[in-house]
């Protein structure tokens, strides 16, 4: 017990090992990284090749510990988004800042924990203001490692007599975090000045215990400050729980032993991943781009440099190299701009990680050697890593989510190239809409929230079975919508209904996954400030071999609706939406209806009894529809998840009536329907050849809307590589621009 | 460890037809080394013609062996693409869904894209009429390649052979 070291008054001079600073430890790393290949120039891993029930023992003791301060520490929240939803996680870090083992939870912030710390090491804060025993870190800055203002790091350095021996990493999701407007992920300002309060990797605490006056800052400039300031006691209880678990691995195997299995556990991650690439991987180039729409042109409320239609460009290639290398890049991507959807690399590098721990790599023994075993070419000046520091960050997700959905379905054509097809996906649907706002709630009290249904989404089709329905997303895979009556508490917005919703799945041969949806009445509430966010004008994800996107999603809002009417006269009253073209909420309330493809907007105010219908998305699908089993087609009409009048013209499936009323599949009828419509399919399709020729003609007369056409301007002005590929293709002259 | 799995495991697997619980074995379990040979093997009996397949390329697409030595983009009803190391989809039939009735065929109004944003592109089996992909990019961008397999490298340096 006498080597701990909690507390201290006095600074200690090179706190890194054997005298160095951890700078030095830092650059050596990085250095004995590039000469050698290894890890720490690792070529033995003496302890799991020799004593291989030492190795596990002690990675059972430390990933045990992090799941225990998880487990532990989430009860200390009163927020629905950690304790409910489980956004929280844990990590342990080296004394450079890479992740050894890591708890279950959000573990999309393993690695920008890590770029933090690194931050804090390339800064010298060893120096100044000093990292001792006791120390407490907090940050949310995404320019220096995180995702975005809303995700908050407690981070504490590890001490063992004079020497750092590393550290632990909390994170949470915070419910407000003090941007402009109310809410989590607030958006519609122009720059990093409307983005909220803003904790650069700093000292905010010693001894164990907050600054008072940090404390004060933090409740001085965030609306839900309960949950903030519970969710700093939260992750700093975890990181002492994670600390006093490596205290007490260490006095079991010893110092010398524990620094060694780091080191090890690193390099063996890495090796596990290029071991894995090698083995479901196949060497070749990828190319899987995807989009998502802005449409803020006549957005009154957001910010005049923002307001314009913007679409985000994407262009993922994956690269498998020879030796198991596997190397993402963005390179033709567009600039970023005066919105809140930048990415910094941190998410980039955050966002990759996140999906290695849901393909290649899910395993429990995932760390940071997956970081060196990859890499990722993000172009400077581009929205994925911009060249102006102060952009707005606030709602990274809204860029990022899309950008990596073309690397499950890369993935996808190499495990179908190996043979695993049970691994195959056809990626994941993004997370939306996105509710959050703010204002005088029902208890009189000014409030902000953020509502984390999206943490149910429907999964993409498997190769072997559909999608599954409202259970995920791709940034926490333990996906919850969390209770209505927690929500309803924490927001002055009744449910009226929440459930599956039809013709979300996209269709193949085996389908998305539902989604769902909500519908909302602002109750007890003078008004409100609403966002909602997601795709409309798009699809933000696709499907694979022949399969379809899952839905777009869409705005339907009611303001001044007769909903106080309907009620005290007992009178009918939509619980969702159900089918767009022939809406529930169209057809029973009345009032100014906003219904249209615009489903990111900024900052709307609501006043009490509107409405709001909360549209989330169904997976993407796998494989031709013409292909899927009739009896599933018809047992998804039966079951509400698709619409009667789609299982023809989509899935060539006849459909008949039995006594019962429930509907089944006539199968010869379906089998003839199904030849006909394949030989219509040929009948109305063209030559690949012509289709390039007529497409062509539209380019050169720039017949393209204007965001589409500024979209292509900004990928071939950043990036000349983009700009030969899209000439050469289209067979256009060297200096062709819009 | 070592691992390998009954060809008729696999011939259930690929047709869909393995209980959850075997399937879930293959998921959860270690992989199996020989996957890849026992599987071009199931993809041969599953067509009708001859020539060696080297790659499954996507869903019912080939690289096969010609008996000139050409690597050829083949599906399984015997159309033949191109070479290999070209993109089949400049070679298929393509149907593109660019107005709203289009996409309102697929998509209830509102749940579909915009198709001055976006466009969906559908690349069919000029012998089948089978869908093989669907793109989904705005209108002027290049023709997707999804995939583009560097045949030489696998089997020479992954596993340890010629290509045949």
């Amino acid at each position: 017990m006498l080597n701990r070291v909690q507390k201290t008054d006095s600074r200690i001079e090179n706190i890194g090992w054997e005298g160095k600073t951890l700078r030095q430890m830092l650059k050596e790393s990085d250095d004995i990284f590039e000469r050698t290949g290894h890890y720490q120039g690792l070529k033995d891993l003496k302890i799991r090749t020799g004593q291989p029930i030492l190795y596990e023992k002690i990675f059972s003791h430390l990933r045990g510990g992090l799941v225990n301060a998880r487990s532990t520490a989430l009860n200390i929240s009163a927020s629905p988004i950690v304790k409910e939803i489980g956004e929280l996680s844990f990590a342990l870090y080296t004394p450079e800042g890479e992740s050894v083992a890591l708890s279950t939870g959000i573990i999309v912030h393993v690695h920008t924990m890590a770029d933090a710390i690194k931050y804090m090491i390339r800064n010298n804060y060893e120096q100044n203001p000093g990292i001792a025993p006791g120390h407490v870190f907090c940050n949310n800055n995404s320019m220096i490692g995180d995702v975005h203002t809303a995700d908050v790091h407690t981070l504490i350095p590890i001490f063992w007599e004079n020497e750092l021996i590393g550290w632990a990493g909390g994170v949470t999701h915070e419910i407000d975090v003090g941007g402009i407007q109310p809410g989590s992920m607030c958006y519609g300002h122009a720059d990093r000045y409307g983005d909220g309060l803003l904790v650069s990797a700093e000292l905010v605490g010693t001894n164990d215990l907050f600054h008072e006056d940090y404390l004060q800052r933090c409740r001085d400039n965030v609306r839900a400050e309960m949950y903030w300031v519970l969710d700093e006691k939260t992750r700093l209880t975890g990181c002492q729980l994670v600390r006093e678990q490596v205290y007490r691995t260490i006095e079991e195997v010893g110092l010398d032993t524990y620094k060694a299995f780091i080191r090890e556990a690193i390099e063996e991650g890495r090796r596990t991943l290029v071991g894995k690439v090698r083995q479901m991987g196949f060497p070749g180039e990828y190319e899987a781009p995807t989009f998502i729409d802005l449409p803020w042109k006549n957005d009154e409320t957001v910010h005049p440099l923002a307001r314009k239609d913007t679409m985000m460009h994407a262009p993922l290639r994956m690269k498998i190299t020879g030796d198991g290398h596997l190397g993402l890049s963005f390179d033709g991507a567009n600039q970023w701009d005066y919105h809140s959807f930048n990415c910094a690399p941190s998410p980039m590098q955050g966002a990759m990680w996140v999906q290695l721990t849901q393909t290649l790599w899910n395993s429990d023994k995932i760390n940071d050697g997956a970081y060196y075993a990859t890499s990722i070419e993000l172009p400077k000046g581009s929205w994925c890593n911009p060249d102006y520091d102060k952009v707005s960050t606030t709602l990274t997700w809204f860029f990022l989510i899309p950008s990596f959905t073309g690397f499950v379905r890369s993935l996808a054509r190499s495990y179908f190239a190996r043979g695993y097809l049970e691994e195959i996906s056809a990626s994941y649907p993004c997370t939306w809409n996105l509710l959050q706002g703010g204002g005088i709630n029902h208890f009189g009290k000014p409030s902000a929230f953020t509502n984390f249904e999206i943490s149910c989404q429907g999964t993409g089709a498997a190769y072997v079975k559909d999608g599954e329905a409202t259970c995920a997303a791709m940034w926490n895979p333990e996906g919850d919508m969390g209770e209505v009556e927690t929500w309803e508490h924490l927001e002055p917005l009744l449910y009226l209904g929440r459930g599956r919703k039809a013709n979300t799945s996209g269709a193949g041969k085996y389908r998305g996954g539902c989604g769902a949806e909500s519908l909302r009445m602002l109750f007890k509430t003078e008004s409100q400030i609403l966002f909602s966010a997601g795709e409309g004008h798009v699809f933000a994800s696709a499907g694979v071999f022949g399969g379809y996107p899952g839905n777009s999603g869409y705005r339907h809002n009611v303001h001044h609706s007769n909903m106080k009417e309907l009620a005290a006269n007992k009178a009918p009253y939509p619980t969702l939406d159900g089918d767009p073209e022939n809406s529930a909420i169209s057809a029973l309330v009345k009032g100014d209806e906003v219904f249209d493809l615009n489903q990111m907007t900024g900052p709307h105010p609501f006043g009490e009894y509107d409405l709001y219908a909360s549209v989330q998305r169904g997976g993407p699908g796998l494989g031709d529809p013409l292909e899927r089993d009739p009896a599933a087609v018809a047992a998804d009409v039966n079951g509400g998840e698709l619409l009667e009048r789609f299982a023809k013209p989509i899935y060539g499936v006849v459909l008949t009536r039995g006594a019962d009323g429930r509907l089944a599949a006539d199968v010869a009828a379906t089998r003839a329907e199904r030849a006909a419509m394949r030989q219509r399919r040929l009948e109305r399709a063209v030559d690949a050849k012509d289709f390039v020729a007529r497409e062509r003609e539209r380019v050169l007369a720039g017949n393209i809307n204007a965001p589409v056409r500024a979209m292509y301007q900004s990928s071939m002005k950043l990036s000349s590589r983009w700009a030969a590929h899209f000439r050469t293709f289209w067979s256009l002259a060297d200096d062709f621009s819009f | 460890m070592s691992v390998s799995h009954d060809i008729n495991t696999l011939r259930e697997l690929k047709d869909g037809k393995l209980s959850f619980e075997k399937l879930h074995g293959l998921i959860s379990g270690f992989k199996d080394a020989d996957r890849f040979d026992k599987m071009v093997q199931i993809w041969q009996e599953s067509v009708e013609w001859d020539d060696p397949i080297l790659l499954p390329l996507a869903e019912h697409l080939f690289v096969v062996r010609k008996p000139d030595g050409r690597r050829v983009v083949k599906s399984t009803w015997g159309y033949e693409y191109c070479e290999a190391q070209e993109n089949w989809k400049l070679h298929a039939k393509v149907f593109v869904r660019d107005t709203e009735e289009l996409i309102n065929e697929i998509y209830p109004d509102k749940l579909g894209c915009d198709p001055e944003w976006m466009q969906l592109r559908e690349y069919y089996d000029p012998l089948s009429g089978t869908l093989l992909e669907v793109e989904v990019v705005p209108p002027g961008y290049p023709i997707v390649h999804d995939f583009k397999p560097d045949i030489d490298t696998f089997y020479r340096d992954w596993l340890g052979r010629p290509v045949p």
